[in-house]
This record gives C-alpha cells, structure tokens and sequence, in this order.
C-alpha cells in the first residue's frame, strides 16, 4: 500500500491538534476506547462538543508539563493510502522541528486562522516548505466558521497568500487552498454545505490523489552502498553483492554504470531482492546489485549511471538548517553525513543568515545559532559525490556532526 | 475485474521489484546498523513483531545469513508455544539465539518479585536486558516497538541512543534528517534501533499474511480454559496469572493479539483460524492493540462506563 507522509505546523490554537484529530474521527481511525476517553475528557472540561485536539494529546500533555516540544507521529489510513502526519510545533524556536518533519514528508499541511490571515507563522511555514521543496503544499484557511463562512474572507487571504509565492524560487510546488472548520468538520473529509462557493475538494480528498511514491522524487539513478555482501557459503562462493537503497529512478541488468568517488566503470549484471533476481530495481527499493567486473566497491561510494555523473567536489556551498545550542562557528570541524558516506568537513565561511519569513539576508552575520538559516561554505576532507539539493534531494542534503559530542547538529541543502 | 489486476500485477512482479516503502525504509535501517555500529543484537521475544524484524534481516543481507545474534529476555513467564516457536526459527535461520533469565537476576537478588493478585514480570525485564547488553558488549539493540503502539513511543527516534545506564533522554533526541542516521556513540552508550517504527499493527498483519509468514500458534483461535478478570480474559491453563477461587474457569474459542508475558497478556474471543481471518478481524477491530491498558491509565470513568456498556 502507498504511503504519503505529511508535515503540519501550526501554534498553540491554530486548531491543528483539531484538524488532525477531525481527520482521525472522520475517517474512523479513532479506536473506541480512544473516542470514549475523548468523550469522557470533553465532557469534564465542560464542552459541550467533541474536543477532537484530545486525540493527538501527547502533545497537548507535554505543553501542560512545558517539556521539550518535539515531533509526534500521528497513523491513519483510508482504502487507498496509509498515512503519517509528522506533527511539530510552529514557533519559530522549534524551525529545526518544522525542517526534521518536512525532511521527510512529500506533502504539508499549513494552517491558517480566517480570522487572523496570513501572519509571520504563515511566511515561516511556507519557507521551510520553500527550502525543503515539498512537493504539495495545501493551504488550509480554517475557523471558517468563524467568518460566516465568507468568500471575501478567504479570496483576500488566498491572495495575501499568493504575494509569498512570488518571492518562492521553487515554482513547480503545488500549492493548493482550502477552506475548513476543524472544529464542525467542513471540507476536511466531507463536503461543507456552508461553503456553496467552494467547488474543489474537501482536504483527504485532495490527499487521496496525491502521489505518494517517495519523498525523494524522480531524479538521476543515485545508489550510496550502505554494505558489501560476501556471504560465506559454497553456492555464493564469489559473491560480492552492493546493497543499498536506489534513489531517483530505475536501475536495470545490463546499465552502464561509474563508481564514485574512483570513476571505475561497469555494468550491472543482477539484481536481487531477497531470494529472488529481477530485471529492474524500481526507485525507491531497497535491493542488492552485483556488477560485471571485479571492481573495488565499499562503503560510503556511490553507484549511478554512467551517463547520469554528479559532481565529485571537496569544497560545496550549502544552506544549512543548524539545530545545536553551540553555534556553527568558522574554522571548526564536523562530520559531513550524505548518502553512505561520512567524512571530516571544516566550515570555511558563513555568509550571513536567512530570515524565515521571505525578508532576505543579514549579511553582517558570521555564525548560525540554533534554528537558524544560512550559507555555508565547507572544506572537505575527501572527494563526495553530491548534487544540489534542487536535482536531486537524497545526493544533494547532509547532516553535520559533532564529533566532540556526537549530535546532529545541522542539517544541509546543497547549492 | 479483481482478479485481471492481480495476474497483471503478478506479471510485471518478475521483472521489476515492486516497491513497498514501509519495508524498504525498513531494510534500509538493518543495514545501516550493520555498517555503522560494531556488534548489533536483534531482541526476539518471539512475537508478531520481532517475527516480521527476523524476515526484513533476512531480506536486508541475503544471501548473507543474520549477521547479529537474537537475544531473548525470558521472563518464565512464556507462552510454550512461543519458546518452541523461538528455538526452530534460530535453528532455521542457522543464527546463534542468546536466552536471558528474568529468574536468574531474581535469584541474584537483583529484583524482586512483584507480589499479589496482578504480579506481573514484565517489568523486570529491563535489568536482565541491560545486564545481557553489558555482558555481550552489544551496541546496538534492534527491537520491534511501532510509533503507533503508545504515546511516548509516537516520539521515538529510529535510532534512540541510550546512556551507561540505558536511560532515554526524551527531551534530548537527535533529530532524524531524511535518511541520514547519526548511529555515532561514545563507549559506554548503546542504541536502540526501531526498523519499523512507521509500521501500524495492520501493516505487520498485512505484512506477515503477503509473505506467508510462520507465526506461534496462539496467534489464532484455539480452545482455551480461560477466567474472566476486569473485563479481560486471562489463560488458565498456566499458574503464571494467579486465577481467585471466585474467578469461574471456562472453555473459550479465544486468540492472542500479542504474546508478551503471560502475566499481562489477555486473550480475545476469537474465531479467527487463518492469518486471512486474522488480518479481516484487526481490520473490523475498534479497539486499539493496547487499548486496555492505555485507557485503564487515562481514566477510571472509561473503564467503568465500557463496563455498564456490557464490554467484559
């Protein structure tokens, strides 16, 4: 069965825990026991409605306990896809939240309150979606019920909205808008009767016809090794088996193909997964590939398609997401992270920080404090095969680590 | 009409894998645990889910055998049936099976048995599991937890490291960036790896049916000697669930949804023969696999009120 994953952010009230939880209730996802205590719960905070935010409520707990907010993942499924929502916080000190859920997620869901329009939360949402390029962007204008249902109201902030779009370099998004109440269920599954003006579709029904195929789409045939099989057994004496997982498109027998970062060329000869040989690996698998020659293969290369080469550089430039409370500083190491490989990288120079909301560069800045945005420039121990980021997202994103105390601390887009 | 797709679907199935991305996210973790860490250990406790994590390593490195051991947390509280299931799929597998006695760090005095009516030794295994880990120097624990079992685990990492003391952190967690895993520790701390964390009850099912899975045979309906406690029906076949003189005995057609401890595992009515019959009843079910007892925590009113509903 597909699989879409979906990011939401969104505040406090919002009505994002609401929406989700409708979703849940509309498309039966809700298990009796979990409904009875939402019942229970609504009824002891004297509402006189379901309050659906209850069902996603891990959250709503760790607000109460002011804990770390993090991200929640959220299951459901309908006949035709499974879903998972990866729920985060919208404020601006949780953008490392918002860019962690959008990593890997092929649509967003970005909420907006009709009585309030688009605000500065809304240009945060839209640029992280922007800098990730997720593919499906849905516009959900909620509290309609709150507006009178009014057209005006959401035709002025489907406009206001349409001004961020402009200023978007990333113009093959799909960005769709819809108009909501979470809390009385119009638009979300079912059709709203309040809105006769309206004639898309509901929300799960745009979802339901979104491609689900992979967070990382079709692109040039990128294969990082993760491990060399050799098994020890006298049928596969000679066995020496690359496994990985095949990003951007097919791979078939007989695919001139070069090994990267020693250029070393080749072709495939099979192709397994499990027990069994195929003809072609489809994007996405999880598979194993010998080649015709005896070529040096190991961890940490990657395998394309000879005709499909991407740069082998020491240097890159990059826009880097940092998500560590010590500041990404120039002159300090790292561990690069990208595809299978893991090599030492010194930052060379930071030009300046991004804002958030669309509003250009500071270029007076030279170090990233966390949830901060900015370009990098990077020293490279060792030749890495990458592409930017906009070609080809599994070759073209990284992650730095720190190698004093093993954390994850940014997280990269390559130019 | 059907049946046209299917035989089509099958055709084309020879020549191009068919991509399922929840299993393929999955052998992706198996092998980057392989690679990045120095002595993985997949823990099997013979149920549904570490079953499934046993086919996905057998996938992940084929036709390379297991490269990890299994190591089992044996509480003697075990359903027979799934220790015999245990040891023929280690002897199959031709994989080195590592078994762990609740009972022993019992003797050692390193826990206590809990005492009374709901005694339970579920929760003492944590001490034998971090004892085994430190004996065998293992750096990587490979466990079969799904997000969408319980709340806390909704915000587990796929690779969650753990502390000398195999604490987690929650509020301290790597943030996990598209497929990047940071499997980097220092010496002393050790991860735990969730490979299928984005799996659904459902999906194992799904899953276990499609690939013609073996699963233990409490798994499926079977006539049991079984009591009524609490609204949950309990084996009496054991003496592992202390059953009151007032606690009538009765034969019952019943399955297990899980096979954990006896002592804190409760059967359904159930007439579910077949793995097909299985899948359509969790389909059908509206209640969560652990709705019991998350509810039981949540509230006392719900309890109750399912009770005056005529629930068990």
């Amino acid at each position: 069965m597909d699989v879409l994953k979906i990011a939401t952010a969104g505040s406090v009230d919002d009505g994002k825990s609401t929406l989700i939880g409708r979703i849940l209730y509309d498309t039966k996802s809700l298990t009796t026991d979990k409904l009875e205590a939402i019942e229970t719960r609504s009824k002891a905070n004297g509402f006189d409605y379901l309050d659906f935010s209850l069902a996603t409520d891990g959250l709503v707990a760790e607000r109460e306990q002011g804990i770390t907010i993090d991200v929640a993942h959220i299951y459901f499924s309908t006949k035709t896809k499974s879903y998972i929502i990866a729920d985060t916080p919208g404020h601006i000190e949780y953008t490392r939240n918002m860019v962690t859920g959008a990593s890997t997620s092929q649509a967003s869901i970005i909420l907006v309150d009709a009585r309030k329009g688009v605000i500065e939360q809304t240009y945060r949402h839209f640029f992280i979606n922007n800098l990730l390029r997720v593919k499906d962007v849905i516009v959900a204008i909620n509290k309609m019920d709150l507006v009178d249902f009014s057209q005006e109201k959401f035709d002025a902030i489907k406009a206001d909205f349409e001004t961020l779009i402009e200023k978007s370099d990333y113009k093959e998004q799909n960005i769709t808008f819809i108009p909501v109440s979470a809390l009385q269920g119009d638009n979300v599954v079912d059709k709203s009767a309040n809105t006769p003006w309206y004639s898309g579709q509901t929300l799960l029904e745009h979802l339901e016809e979104l491609d689900a195929q992979d967070v990382y789409e079709k692109a040039e045939v990128r294969f990082p090794v993760q491990t060399v099989i050799r098994p020890k057994k006298d049928e596969f004496h000679d066995f020496r088996g690359y496994a990985g997982k095949l990003y951007g498109g097919d791979l078939t027998v007989g695919d001139e193909v070069t090994v990267l970062p020693s250029l070393t060329t080749s072709k495939v000869k099979e192709i397994f997964f499990f027990d069994q040989k195929f003809e072609t690996a489809g994007r996405g698998s999880s598979c194993t590939i010998t080649l015709e020659d005896d070529v040096n293969v190991s961890r940490g290369d990657m395998i394309v398609k000879s005709s499909e080469q991407p740069r082998v550089e020491k240097q890159l430039s990059a826009t880097v997401c940092w998500m560590d409370s010590k500041n990404l500083q120039p002159g300090t190491n790292y561990m690069i992270q990208s595809g299978s490989s893991r090599i030492l990288a010194k930052v060379k120079h930071i030009s300046g920080t991004i804002a958030t909301d669309f509003s250009g560069q500071d270029e007076s800045k030279n170090s990233l404090s966390l949830n901060e945005i900015g370009k990098v420039q990077l020293q490279l121990s060792k030749p890495l095969a990458i592409d930017s980021y906009s070609k080809n997202k599994a070759s073209g994103s990284f992650i730095l680590i720190d190698a004093q105390t093993n954390n994850t601390s940014g997280v990269g887009f390559v130019e | 009409m059907e049946v046209i797709d299917n035989i089509k679907e099958q055709v084309v199935d020879v020549k191009r894998i068919t991509v399922n991305p929840l299993e393929s996210e999955a052998i992706y973790i198996f092998r980057e645990v392989v690679a990045q860490f120095e002595k993985p250990v997949l823990l099997f406790s013979g149920g549904k889910d570490s079953i499934t994590l046993v086919r996905l390593a057998q996938k992940a490195f084929y036709p390379s055998k297991i490269p990890f051991p299994l190591l089992h947390i044996d509480t003697g509280h075990n359903f027979p049936e799934t220790i015999e299931f245990r040891d023929r799929l280690a002897e199959e597998l031709g994989v080195e099976l590592i078994v762990r006695n609740v009972q022993d760090s019992i003797d050692q005095g390193k826990v206590v048995e809990e005492k009374g009516k709901y005694a339970s030794r579920n929760s003492l295994q944590t001490t034998t599991l971090l004892d085994a880990l430190e004996e065998f120097k293992f750096d990587a624990a490979i466990g079969g937890a799904r997000r969408d079992e319980e709340k806390a685990r909704a915000k587990e990492r796929i690779f969650s490291v753990r502390d000398d003391f195999g604490q987690w952190d929650e509020k301290n967690q790597r943030p996990e960036l598209f497929d990047h895993l940071n499997g980097k520790i220092d010496l002393g701390q050790n991860v735990r790896v969730f490979p299928i964390s984005n799996w659904t009850e459902l999906d194992v099912w799904s899953y276990i049916q499609k690939e013609g899975i073996e699963i233990p045979s409490i798994y499926f309906a079977h006539k049991r000697k079984t009591f009524i406690r609490d609204g949950m029906i309990w084996s009496a076949e054991d003496d592992v669930v202390h059953r009151e003189e007032d606690e009538a005995v009765e034969e019952r057609l019943v399955r297990f949804r899980t096979v954990g401890d006896m002592s804190c595992t409760a059967a359904v009515l159930s007439d579910a023969i077949t793995i097909d019959k299985v899948v359509e009843e969790i389909r059908a079910s509206t209640i969560s696999e652990r709705g019991a007892r998350i509810d039981d925590k949540r509230s006392e009113a719900a309890m109750e009120k399912r009770k005056q509903q005529g629930y068990f």
